[in-house]
């Protein structure tokens, strides 16, 4: 395959950017998209050019690091993937893919392709977890049975990379789908019930402080979420929500 | 050649980390206070140690290459994490725990450390389900099992396939109420590029901001090395592409000694390369082995008809195909550890029955699991004469249920349904049984150095079972370390903070500055990777799944011609006071081009085979376990810690004896 890529360029956070194209061809479809961006950085580097910074660690869609906006979607156009699990294959010979990095106000570019994304740790800190110190004298695991249907919802609901892709994706850039699947994921367990409405409260009011914007449910965020986090968990975390304020 | 003391404390083994515990020395809560600790890794072990040093009042800084503590490497950890529990009832104890780990390890690794993880194993699992990690669960709202290679009892616990990621999360929310209280200063997108002693004494490190490039000097009365394993020496692995030994080395190049580090092992459950382009190997976890059948053709000329695509291994009957594992090894089948079934699988593509293009594939087939399944619940629904198709899409829901999201990412990665054709699989590089020596504190050889997790040598010796990485990490960081770092610092509540304008600092802080400026100004045309790839290949090739002299000798002439060349003819574009991905990556090559001469040297040292080190000259020449891998205990019942002396050529051995006073050393047999 031959294609042309528009890719975003930006030196750092306070310089501007802009979409620079590269020809790039002898793309297979067994190749997967960071790997055909390793092929031009390689080009790049032996022609003396600075390649394209980009994030990405695991590359097999568990570490949330990867995060490019791809044609217009986040992580790409296959569906239930991250970027890193995205395959050459979905491409056509001949195509113009646009690259760019995730976009919010709250996830300011760094360069290039990548962004900051501590604002999901710092909601996170406002209250994602279980006041419990490890002592080695906390109860038996088996001691607290858990229905297995709720074991598997708040299951589900863990899985959330915090990739960003929901917030890249939103018009409104609302996180919701990612604060809602943490708050889910207690709300559904009976550990922690304690703390549940400050742990609601909080990472909701740090999700503002962040300047997150508001969900008006369209429903994009579930489209493109790779680990197909549910728009139910933002009911649940809504309902979580006026009870721990009634 | 000195002995090194391990510090093993007296008395039987089932007391003697209860006895320890009772007799070390303890800080004050007032003091914990004035004492700061540096944590390099946010992984299971650097994770779980920093919250836990925080709980108890310590000053933890915790370190990360990625944007976020939740991004380190353990999140890719599949299939599960084992602990003595015994809810299954069926026969499990710490001793057995123990036992299957020593033996697993073939007999490598130091009882005292192996018997206390079995030790603490169950209390990882009631500490996680405390933080609210979801484990799998029975209809009975109880926990579940499964099974992993190399033992007979069912103790391993699971969250579907990520458990790493649900363990790690848990240890990232311990983390997160601590930063939130100010006991964790978290340094994300930070890479240590060196350590700094102090009066012989580790004080401090040296950190790259990998955002602004600025070098920067922290302090601590403690350093502990959590930075993860070096699989990546190989180039393709299943680490992520940033895993490194770079904090490791430069400790080891501070006086750290370097154990075992030939000790690999590769697993046998890897989706295969594609092509030169490959930038990783996908891992497929063990735990498919609880249902699936491994196999291969019986026939060459069957294997030439798939590989012309004339066949599909569908056509091939019971009869036509070789369920080698089965056939060799009928106690353990395809449960035989890890580093007999990567051979196993090498053996049958060395003998030409590899069934993908490029000969380097056998198959993991789960057709018989879905029809076992598929079977059960017609029973449990009352069908009594459920039709073939209506078995199988029960059995096929089963199946989906425990591994959906593996047969996933393998059909987004091969472009092929596992459901309805078997898993092509080949062995690939996993993890690193070497690493640091550390003592039975987790103390490196320099004073107030700590090394856990992946980053030490301690408890899988020669060949590490599945689902114990997790385990070890989490009861390293959770459980061991918190106690034995304290009985260290009780004497120094008295030192006071830790000034960083000293030489000692400035020294460290120029020599990483030099050499960063040495790798931005080769004047070089070859990428990176370019290195990266050559070395391992070399690697691969010989010192691999089989190695012996003659390959062993020619990796090490061969890896430091390779040096040489990448310190001149390397290019890094970009500055050093930037981001600069391509000078991260640099650091990372060159210490892992110094760690492979060692790696083969090691190798070249070990004239025995012992788990997954496996010397051509040393196999068993007849008898029931002809051609199986032999191990010299008379000459090799030790541990290789290295001493760094300048260049790995003249790296110095030391060597720990093994005792084994409660197991009883054996042929590892899974006949
Ligand atoms: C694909 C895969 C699947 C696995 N599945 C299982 C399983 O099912 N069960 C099991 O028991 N084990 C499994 N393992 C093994 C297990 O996951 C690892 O051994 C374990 O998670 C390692 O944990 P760690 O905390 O030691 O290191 P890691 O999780 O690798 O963490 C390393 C940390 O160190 C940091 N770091 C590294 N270098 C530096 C530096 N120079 N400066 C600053 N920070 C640095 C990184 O940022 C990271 O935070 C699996 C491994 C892989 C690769
Ligand atoms: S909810 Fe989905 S899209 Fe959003 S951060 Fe989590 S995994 Fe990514
Ligand atoms: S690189 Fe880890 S999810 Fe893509």
């Amino acid at each position: 395959m031959n294609l042309t890529l528009k890719i975003w360029r930006q030196k750092d956070a306070k310089s501007p950017g802009k979409m620079v194209t590269y020809p790039i061809s002898n793309i297979e479809g067994h190749m997967s998209f960071l790997e055909m961006m390793d092929i031009l950085n390689d080009e790049l580097i032996e022609k003396g050019e600075e390649p394209v910074a980009f994030d990405h660690d695991c590359r097999e869609g568990i570490c949330g690091m990867c995060s490019m906006y791809i044609n217009g979607e986040a992580h790409g156009p296959d569906r239930r993937v991250t970027t890193c699990q995205l395959h050459m294959r979905m491409f056509k010979d001949g195509e113009t893919i646009h690259i760019e990095p995730f976009r919010a106000n709250s996830f300011p570019v760094v360069k290039d392709l990548m962004v900051d994304r501590g604002a999901f740790d710092r909601i996170q800190q406002a209250g994602g977890y279980i006041s419990v110190n490890t002592s080695g004298n906390t109860q038996d695991a088996n001691s607290l049975p858990i229905p297995k249907a709720d074991a598997d919802l708040a299951m589900d609901a863990a899985t959330c990379i915090g990739c960003g892709a929901c917030v890249a994706t939103c018009k409104n850039s609302s996180a919701m789908l990612f604060v809602s699947a943490k708050v889910s994921q207690y709300a559904l367990l009976p550990q922690g019930q304690v703390e549940a409405k400050d742990r609601v409260i909080n990472m909701v009011n740090q999700m503002d402080i962040e300047g997150f914007g508001n969900c008006t449910n369209t429903g994009a965020c579930e489209v493109e979420c790779p680990k197909g986090i549910s728009l139910d968990n933002i009911a649940r975390m809504n309902r979580e929500l006026i009870k721990a304020k009634a | 050649m000195s002995t090194l003391d391990s510090k093993v404390p007296g008395g039987p083994l089932k007391d003697k980390w209860t006895t320890y515990k009772d007799k070390i020395d303890l800080v004050n809560p007032a003091n914990k206070r004035k004492i700061d600790i540096i944590v390099i890794g946010t992984g299971l072990a650097g994770g779980s140690a920093s919250a836990t040093l925080a709980e108890q009042g310590y000053n933890v800084k915790a370190f990360c290459y990625q944007d976020s503590p939740r991004r380190a490497h353990s999140i890719a950890a599949q299939g599960g994490i084992n602990a003595a529990k015994n809810y299954q009832g069926d026969g499990d104890s710490n001793y057995r725990l123990f036992y299957d780990t020593v033996k697993g390890g073939d007999y490598r690794s130091r009882e005292a450390n192996v018997y206390r993880l079995a030790e603490v194993s169950s209390n990882i699992i009631d500490q996680c389900v405390a933080q609210g990690v979801p484990f799998a669960r029975d209809y009975g709202g109880l926990l579940d099992n499964r099974s992993f290679g190399g033992v007979l009892v069912s103790r391993t616990f699971y969250a579907k396939g990520q458990t790493g990621q649900q363990l790690l999360l848990g240890a990232y929310s311990a983390m997160n109420r601590q930063i939130a209280r100010g006991k964790i200063e978290m340094y994300n997108r930070h890479e240590m590029l060196d350590i700094v002693k102090v009066d012989g004494k580790a004080r401090g490190i040296i950190a790259r901001n990998l955002i602004t490039g600025e070098l920067e000097r922290h302090s601590a009365h403690a350093v502990v090395i959590a930075s993860g394993g070096y699989g990546n020496l190989y180039f393709l692995s299943t680490n992520a592409m940033g895993s490194n030994v770079t904090a490791a080395w430069k400790t080891h190049k501070k006086g750290a000694y370097f154990a075992n580090p030939c000790f690999t092992q590769i697993h046998p459950t890897c989706i295969p390369r594609s092509g030169d382009y490959q930038s990783k190997l996908t891992l497929m976890s063990e735990s498919l082995r609880n249902d699936g059948r491994i196999w291969v053709p019986a026939k060459l000329e069957d294997v030439k008809a798939i590989r012309e695509g004339k066949k599909k291994p569908t056509d091939l009957s019971e009869d036509e195909r070789d369920y080698y594992l089965e056939r060799r090894y009928p106690a353990f089948g395809n449960l035989v550890p890890r580093d007999v079934a990567s051979r196993a699988a090498k053996e049958r593509c060395d003998a030409g029955f590899g069934v993908n293009k490029t000969g380097e594939a056998v198959y993991l087939d789960f057709k018989s699991a879905i029809e076992r399944y598929g079977k059960e619940q017609a029973k449990i629904h009352n069908e009594e004469n459920a039709s073939a198709q209506r078995i199988y899409d029960l059995g096929k829901d089963i199946v989906e249920a425990k591994y959906g999201n593996l047969f996933q990412m393998y059909e987004k990665i091969v472009d092929e349904d596992p459901y309805k054709t078997p898993m092509m699989i080949y062995p690939a590089t996993h993890y690193t049984m070497g690493g640091l020596w550390v003592d039975y504190n987790l103390m490196t050889t320099v004073k107030g150095c700590y090394a856990i997790g992946e980053a030490n040598f301690s408890d899988h010796g020669a060949n590490r079972l599945g689902a114990s990485a997790l385990m070890q990490g989490l009861a390293d960081g959770y459980f061991v370390l918190p106690y034995t770092i304290g009985d260290y610092l009780s004497h120094d509540i008295r030192t006071g903070a830790i000034p960083t304008d000293t030489t000692a600092f400035e020294e460290a802080e120029n020599s990483v500055k030099d050499t960063l400026d040495k790798l931005v100004n080769t004047g070089g045309t070859k990428a990176v990777d370019y290195f990266h790839k050559k070395l391992g290949n070399i690697i691969w090739n010989k010192v691999g799944m089989s190695r012996n002299e003659t390959g062993l000798k020619e990796a090490i002439a061969e890896i430091q011609e390779l040096r040489a060349d990448f310190w001149k003819n390397v290019r890094v574009p970009g500055g050093t006071h930037e981001v600069n991905r391509e000078l991260e990556k640099a650091g990372r090559v060159a210490d892992f081009l110094e760690l492979g001469e060692l790696f083969a040297k090691d190798a070249l040292t070990r004239e025995e085979s012992c788990g997954g080190h496996f010397r051509e000259e040393s196999v068993e020449i007849d008898g029931p376990q002809k051609g199986e891998a032999k191990r010299d205990d008379e000459n090799y019942t030790f541990v290789s810690a290295w001493e760094y002396k300048g260049l790995p050529s003249d790296a110095v051995l030391h060597k720990e004896e093994l005792k084994y006073e409660n197991i009883e050393l054996k042929q590892r047999s899974y006949k």
